[in-house]
């Protein structure tokens, strides 16, 4: 079967700074798959360059067999991607309200309002505060939700349990797994691989720009040993 | 006769009105400055000359079509903003990824090369334009005469600044342009056009003087110098406000017209520099200006 | 306006060092042998026109080159010592040297009472007052009595300088101006290379370092903006002196537009690049000034053009070339 997103040979660059030295990774439809890595590694210059933030960039990047390296930024996400950046890029002078209606929708099979406002009823309640105002994990939430309005059914998600509270972590988890279930194909950058493990069907190790190993979730404890040496956990 | 500080309520009421006249063509101008400002990061120093071809083809079409003043009204901006979208699209689109004073340098000489080739071909004394016939005349209030064209100039301006300012805080399109002020690359990633709605922008604050300067050309000559003479009083406004509001830019605006009539009245001398006085004030006692957030 | 002007400091170019240095006397040398000969090639008065512009630009640049601030509104300088220039050489009968005196110092009171008000904001917002701020001194210049409105101070005498050489008299104007000019430029060259001008650089590089390295940035630029009104002033003051005459034209917006053009045509940041610009502004105005094309047009053009293709200027793109890196420009 061919993998719904492809990536071959990728290299990116940050000005002079040679990030990206062939990244090699495929995801199929409806997978949850995860990249590991120590900090620097090119984790997120991964997800940007396969978006297209990231414009210095070579190699060959597919969604649904096509090419996304020619594309301009504003068409990329037309092609059904959708990224949840690090930062979250919550916008300061937007409600919450505004926040969630601002990307476009792309395509049928997204949420409506109601239905992100019952996954998420923390965003109803203040769904008239400025979108800042709100927590470190309900703006996750809002970053995530936000997305799964638009009907995009491929995900990157860039670390989204970074500096939060355990019980967070939990419910974030909860919302993967529904993503999961509706058929949505996510792409995670986690440092923290005890929450990837609940979520991930797969994992790639990446060092040094490139992805070193890739397993399945199921071989997570026979890899135990390399990711100590990796990863540094 | 009756008077207020010595001064007859008649003389003080006029100038006055001057002062709302002039700070309603400032509202519009430094209100466009501040939607330009807000997006693209460039102060748009055309935005003088962009007012005086507004009033120019407001002249050029009534004496080449026979198109009255309410065609002018909707033809101007359209035509200024088209040639504006131009502008941005072919050349000034170049300059966003430099410093901002190119932004600066590069609407000057385009300012410089629109005045110079009106001189050219129009001289460079003001020509009049007629008010509509349905705003002639005046109405008594009482205690003063108010010509109706200047009536309509005052309530036009505030229509338009208070549409404008409901469709950037109040609409979704509004959220888009904001957003993109924030965060331009995560708006582009969302699926929109920003290159798009970068030239848009430019389109309609190029769009908005051209209709201050239709409203204006009845009022004052229609000249190639008109912009050049306002544009630099407009450039304190903006500084006194601040460019970080679009209800600020607006306010501002009204304020320094009116307090420009009222030192007409008191001490006619200082009425040329009154703004730029106030704007000396107010970097000292508050850099950021008025409404500004930014240091 | 920095992207342009960072000199790299790579081992090849220190090697090179010495070899420049001889380039840099050559070019030096060239420029004093012209300066001496252009009053037998061309008109006195229109060299001595070009060198006055020729060091406005350079004290501008000192100020957008070499500090990175984008003053709109050095007219007020030039033209305000124009002013005082003319009014004390004509109403007071003050000798040249004392009246050009005047004039500098007059301008430099008024660049550190605007530099003070300007330097409290940045980039854009920096340019945006000082444009406003020398309008208003134009509008104070309109109003006032002693500069006789739109009319001008006229007939400005050249008097006797020092109280023995007639400047009225054959080139003597021209040795005067020719020999200020020259001293001016070494002084720029001297503050640009002096350690106070090395904070200046380091100030147009990076702001916010230069303030946690612990440097007064405020004072900095204000004693920047201060001397580069100085030199304006110097260069409106001699103006008044050749051209006999000081009238709003020079403290319009118009001529703080020209100055920037001049130093962008010619090479922001570097030395002779503003001089080769108002050489080149000059002698175009001089030519259009009998066509029925109007300056404006031409001068919003070129302005359009350089700052779309051309940043680095005449100056600054040869300076890239082979013989430019012979002769050590920059």
């Amino acid at each position: 079967m061919t993998p719904l997103l492809e990536v071959r040979d990728l290299n990116a660059w940050y000005g002079e700074s040679h990030v990206l030295h062939g990244v090699n990774m495929h995801v199929q439809k409806g997978e949850t798959v995860c990249i590991l890595g120590r900090n620097g590694m090119g984790k997120t210059t991964t997800l940007r360059s396969i978006m297209g933030i990231v414009r210095q960039r070579k190699g060959t990047i597919t969604l649904g067999g096509r090419d996304l390296i020619a594309m301009p930024l504003h068409r990329t996400a037309r092609t059904g991607l959708g990224f949840v950046p690090e930062e979250r890029g919550i916008f300061a002078t937007l409600s919450v309200e505004e926040n969630l209606l601002l990307p476009p929708v792309i395509a049928q099979g997204g949420m409506t309002l109601d239905e992100i406002y019952r996954l998420f009823p923390n965003l109803l309640e203040r769904r008239r505060s400025p979108g800042t105002k709100l927590s470190g994990g309900e703006q996750q939430m809002l970053a995530i939700a936000r997305i799964l309005r638009t009907g995009a059914t491929t995900l990157l998600l860039d670390e989204p349990t970074e500096g939060l509270a355990p019980v967070i972590i939990d419910a974030i988890g909860e919302v993967l797994q529904e993503l999961r279930a509706r058929g949505m194909t996510v792409v995670l950058v986690e440092q923290n691989f005890r929450f990837a493990s609940r979520v991930a069907d797969r994992f790639y190790v990446m060092d040094h720009g490139q992805m070193a190993h890739e397993f399945p979730v199921g071989e997570l404890s026979a890899r135990m040993g390399m990711l100590h040496e990796t990863l540094g956990v | 006769m009756p008077m207020i500080f010595g001064i007859p309520v008649q003389a003080l009421m006029g100038q006055l009105l001057v002062g709302l006249i002039n700070g309603s063509f400032y509202a519009l101008l430094s209100l466009g400055l501040a939607v330009i400002f807000g997006l693209l990061r460039v102060i748009n120093f055309a935005h003088g000359a962009q007012y005086m071809l507004g009033a120019f083809v407001a002249l050029l079409v009534q004496q080449w079509l026979g198109l009255n003043y309410w065609f002018a009204l909707i033809l101007a901006p359209l035509i200024v903003g088209a040639f504006g979208a131009l502008v941005e699209r072919s050349m000034l689109s170049r300059l966003y990824k430099l410093d901002h004073l190119y932004g600066l340098l590069f609407t000057f000489g385009l300012a410089l090369t629109l005045e110079g080739l009106f001189r050219w071909q129009f001289g460079a004394s003001g020509q009049p334009y007629a008010a509509p016939p349905a705003l002639t005349g005046a109405v008594n209030l009482g205690f003063m005469f108010l010509p109706l064209y200047r009536g309509w100039v005052v309530v036009a301006s505030l229509v338009v600044c208070l549409a404008v300012w409901a469709l950037i805080e109040k609409t979704r399109l509004g959220a888009t342009l904001r957003a993109a002020t924030e965060n331009p690359v995560m708006v582009q990633s969302f699926g929109i056009n920003v290159p798009m709605l970068l030239t848009l922008t430019y389109a309609l604050g190029a769009g908005l003087a051209a209709l201050a300067g239709v409203l204006a050309a009845p009022i004052y000559q229609v000249s190639p110098l008109m912009g050049s003479n306002i544009i630099i009083v407009v450039f304190a406004v903006v500084v006194v406000g601040g460019m970080g509001s679009i209800m600020g830019a607006i306010v501002t605006g009204y304020l320094l017209g009116i307090a420009e009539g009222l030192t007409k009245v008191f001490y006619p001398e200082a009425s040329n520099i009154v703004i730029f006085v106030i704007m000396a004030i107010v970097l000292i006692l508050r850099p950021a200006g008025l409404f500004g957030k930014e240091a | 306006m920095a992207d342009h002007m960072q000199t790299a400091a790579t081992p090849r170019a220190a090697a090179a060092a010495p070899r420049r240095r001889a380039g840099l006397l050559v070019l030096v040398l060239i420029a004093l042998a012209a300066l001496i000969l252009a009053p037998f090639v061309a008109y006195p008065v229109f060299v001595m026109k070009l060198l006055c512009f020729g060091l406005f630009a350079a004290a501008f640049n000192l100020l957008l080159g070499f500090t990175g601030l984008l003053s709109f509104g050095h007219a007020a300088f030039f033209g305000g010592a124009a002013y005082f220039t003319a009014h004390a050489a004509k109403v007071w009968g003050w000798p040249p040297e004392w009246a050009i005196l005047l004039g500098v110092a007059g301008a430099s009171v008024l660049g550190l009472v605007m530099g003070a008000i300007a330097i409290r904001r940045q980039g854009i917002y920096f340019a945006m007052i000082t444009l406003a701020l020398s309008q208003m001194f134009f509008f104070a210049c309109l109003q006032v009595p002693f500069t006789h409105g739109e009319d001008g101070i006229q007939s400005v005498p050249k008097g006797v300088l020092f109280g023995v050489i007639e400047l009225n008299r054959g080139l003597n104007m021209y040795w005067f101006v020719a020999v200020v000019f020259a001293l001016a430029l070494w002084a720029i060259w001297r503050i640009v290379h002096s350690p106070f001008g090395m904070i200046l650089k380091a100030i147009r590089e990076n702001e916010q370092r230069a303030i946690s390295l612990g440097y007064s940035v405020a004072r900095y630029k204000l004693g920047a903006f201060v001397m580069s009104a100085a030199f304006a002033g110097l260069a409106g003051g001699m103006k008044a002196l050749v051209m006999e005459f000081a009238t709003l034209t020079d403290v319009a917006w118009q001529m703080s537009g020209e100055v920037i053009l001049m130093t962008l045509l010619g090479g922001i940041g570097t030395m002779a690049g503003p001089v080769v610009g108002a050489g080149v502004i000059v002698a175009l105005q001089d030519r259009l000034a009998t066509s029925n094309v109007p300056v404006t047009v031409v001068t919003g053009v070129v302005f359009m053009v350089c700052v779309l293709l051309f940043r680095r200027g005449i100056v600054g793109e040869l300076a890239d070339t082979r013989l430019g890196r012979l002769l050590g420009l920059r």
